[in-house]
């Protein structure tokens, strides 16, 4: 049973159309107590169905822990989102909901190698010197 | 922001699977966000003004230091 519907499948797969250069999701789970790892494998795996341009490498966190920690990466489930080169963008927990919606965004972005910010917000982070690490709470719903 | 930079990580955090980031950072609504551990946007902001405060914060002397 997908957990995408139909529709919402459809939507994704307009969205993702115009992808110009290949993604990659890295993907790291575990067996066990991992509640969303699986729904989390699942959905990643309709979403590479969508778009030629969408590859999903798996990773077990547990047997692969020098790849993880290289990706800065310590909990499941967790995703890298990989253009032409490590952004530097992760998702941690299911990408479901609003969540969802922002894998997407980040899909476009680093396939595009561009932000879709202003100039005036572009200058400012251009000018900036030291380490930035933004961490985001949201929600799913 | 990280697209844009290569000092800049972002890391999404879908709060509910991580209790222990949410109490660590005292998470009571979403969004929000925290810079370089220690700074807290709260809400969704206009794009400038996050880019401003994010980037205020990153350059802000550590007061733990």
């Amino acid at each position: 049973m997908p957990i995408l519907s139909p529709s919402d499948a459809s939507r994704v797969r307009e969205m993702l159309a115009d992808l110009p250069s290949p993604v990659r999701l890295v993907f790291f789970t575990q067996t066990l107590n991992c509640e969303t790892c699986e729904p989390t494998k699942q959905i990643l795996g309709e979403l590479a169905e969508l778009s030629g341009q969408i590859t999903v490498e798996e990773h077990n966190l547990l047997l692969e822990k020098d790849l993880a920690e290289g990706y800065g990466i310590d909990r499941v489930p967790s995703i890298a989102v990989l253009g032409a080169r490590d952004y530097a963008i992760r998702f941690l927990g299911i990408p479901s909901g609003y969540e969802f919606m922002s894998l997407l965004d980040a899909i476009q972005m680093v396939s595009a190698g561009d932000s879709g910010l202003n100039d005036a917000s572009r200058a400012m982070i251009a000018g900036l010197a030291s380490p930035l690490a933004l961490e985001v709470f949201v929600t799913p719903t | 922001m990280a697209v844009e930079s290569p000092n800049v990580t972002s890391i999404i955090v879908e709060a509910s699977e991580y209790p222990d980031l949410v109490r660590k950072y005292q998470v009571s609504g979403v969004p929000k966000t925290i810079v370089n551990g220690r700074v807290e946007i709260l809400g969704a902001r206009p794009e400038e003004d996050f880019v401003r405060t994010a980037i205020g914060a990153a350059d802000a002397p550590d007061p733990a230091s």
